[in-house]
């Protein structure tokens, strides 16, 4: 601890109104930004999202740093702790990007198959018809 | 011989002892308990596990061509309103653990200074705090299952990919000749047992119904607030063990400024932390 008792307490309800203000000022964000206090009033998305996640991620460091007291231990400890989270900006990243590529390919397999409509036989029954992997190509 | 072997055995022995002293015990790595230590590296390991989930969430959002938006969800407040409050039930949650939280860093604070009397009170007013934020998880999630009708095989919650007309009201606020457009989103009802997806009609003049909305919604949902309202649970547990443990006396005796209820309080400081994110990644995006 490198705080005195009287001023750890004191850090704990600045910390306490600082999370409540940062919490308030998210709910705000989404409330306004949807159109639910100002009629007819939004914000684009590309204001919002920014704004609510590096609000989010100031919390956390907040969090870890002053409740968890990441500040107070030794460098090494909290270097072994907070290097390894670095990884998952990578994992976000590819993952993200490999779940809109899921999209597009599922688009593409949708507008093949309304495009491949199997012929109908002259007693009725569908013939199969296995498409080839080259039809399911994005266009 | 012999003696050369001796000796050279002393002198390594030395080396060991004079370079090794990080290695025969007595020190501590990073000047942290082992009992701290290992309580961060499990929280890390955890943090991986939470962040493999809401990447999963990411990954299925994306390759959706549409999801359900989270204030039109999450729009009921239990016992108040069925809807028209976006968010607000789930900010009073957010509250109570944020409080719950300071109340931990108190007990933690008084631990240190060996008052006994305060650290009981304070994680009281923890687990107080935990179980509020359980109790409204509980109401949460009634809403949906009983009121709304989520479950893991379907979402009711869609969204409308196309303008069109309403050719039949649902008798909760929809009217037979209602326009739409789309991005708009709806909630599906239940009828005696069945969903009653809407008629509706299109610009083209075509007549479609609603579609449910993606399912992996529900059970991301369901798996992962559920998961982390686990946690919970084990840390309301917990801290009632270690509230027991300190009203025995037990750690007051051990003379190391109460670090276990330091250990618990990184626990329950971390489960606050998780929350941020689900918070972010379900009711805000």
């Amino acid at each position: 601890m490198g705080l005195s008792y009287e001023e750890g307490k004191k850090a704990a309800y600045k910390g306490f109104i600082l999370l409540l203000i940062v919490t308030l000022l998210e709910v705000g964000i989404a409330l306004v930004g949807n159109g639910h206090i100002i009629d007819g009033f939004h914000l684009s998305k590309l204001i919002m999202y920014p704004a609510m996640i590096i609000l989010s991620l100031y919390k956390a460091y907040f969090i870890v740093q002053e409740f968890m007291h990441m500040k107070y231990e030794a460098k090494g400890l909290a270097m072994t702790v907070i290097l390894p989270t670095l990884l998952l900006v990578w994992a976000v990243i590819a993952f993200l990007s490999e779940g809109n590529f899921w999209k597009v390919k599922r688009a593409a397999v949708d507008d093949n198959a309304e495009m491949i409509q199997p012929a109908q036989q002259d007693d009725g029954k569908q013939e199969s018809y296995i498409p080839e992997p080259s039809e399911f190509r994005v266009k | 011989m012999a003696q050369e072997t001796l000796t050279h055995d002393h002198d390594t022995q030395h080396d060991v002892d004079h370079q090794g002293e990080n290695w025969n015990g007595g020190n501590e790595p990073f000047k942290a308990s082992y009992g701290k230590l290992m309580m961060w590296y499990f929280l890390l390991s955890d943090a991986f596990t939470f962040a493999g989930l809401l990447i999963a969430y990411g990954t299925l959002r994306f390759s959706s061509p549409s999801w359900p938006v989270p204030d039109f969800v999450f729009q009921a407040f239990p016992g108040v309103a069925a809807h028209g409050l976006p968010l607000i039930f789930v900010t009073v949650m957010t509250f109570i653990l944020i409080v719950s939280s300071v109340t931990m860093v108190r007990a933690v604070q008084e631990g240190h200074r060996y008052n006994k009397r305060g650290v009981v009170v304070w994680m009281f007013a923890t687990i107080i705090g935990g179980a509020m934020f359980l109790g409204c998880q509980a109401l949460e999630w009634y809403t949906l299952i009983v009121k709304e009708h989520m479950t893991l095989s379907y979402n009711p919650f869609g969204t409308h990919t196309e303008s069109g007309t309403y050719l039949e009201g649902d008798g909760h606020g929809i009217n037979a000749g209602d326009t739409f457009v789309a991005g708009d989103s709806y909630l599906i009802h239940m009828h005696d047992g069945e969903y009653h997806n809407l008629k509706y009609k299109t610009a083209d003049g075509e007549t479609k119904t609603q579609a449910f909305g993606p399912k992996a919604f529900g059970q991301l949902f369901f798996a992962i607030t559920g998961f982390h309202g686990f946690h919970v649970l084990s840390g309301v547990v917990f801290l009632l063990i270690v509230m027991v443990n300190v009203m025995s006396g037990l750690y007051h005796d051990r003379g190391n400024h109460y670090e276990m209820v330091e250990k618990i309080g990184l626990y329950w400081h971390f489960v606050d932390l998780v929350w941020v994110f689900v918070f972010l990644v379900f009711y805000l995006l």
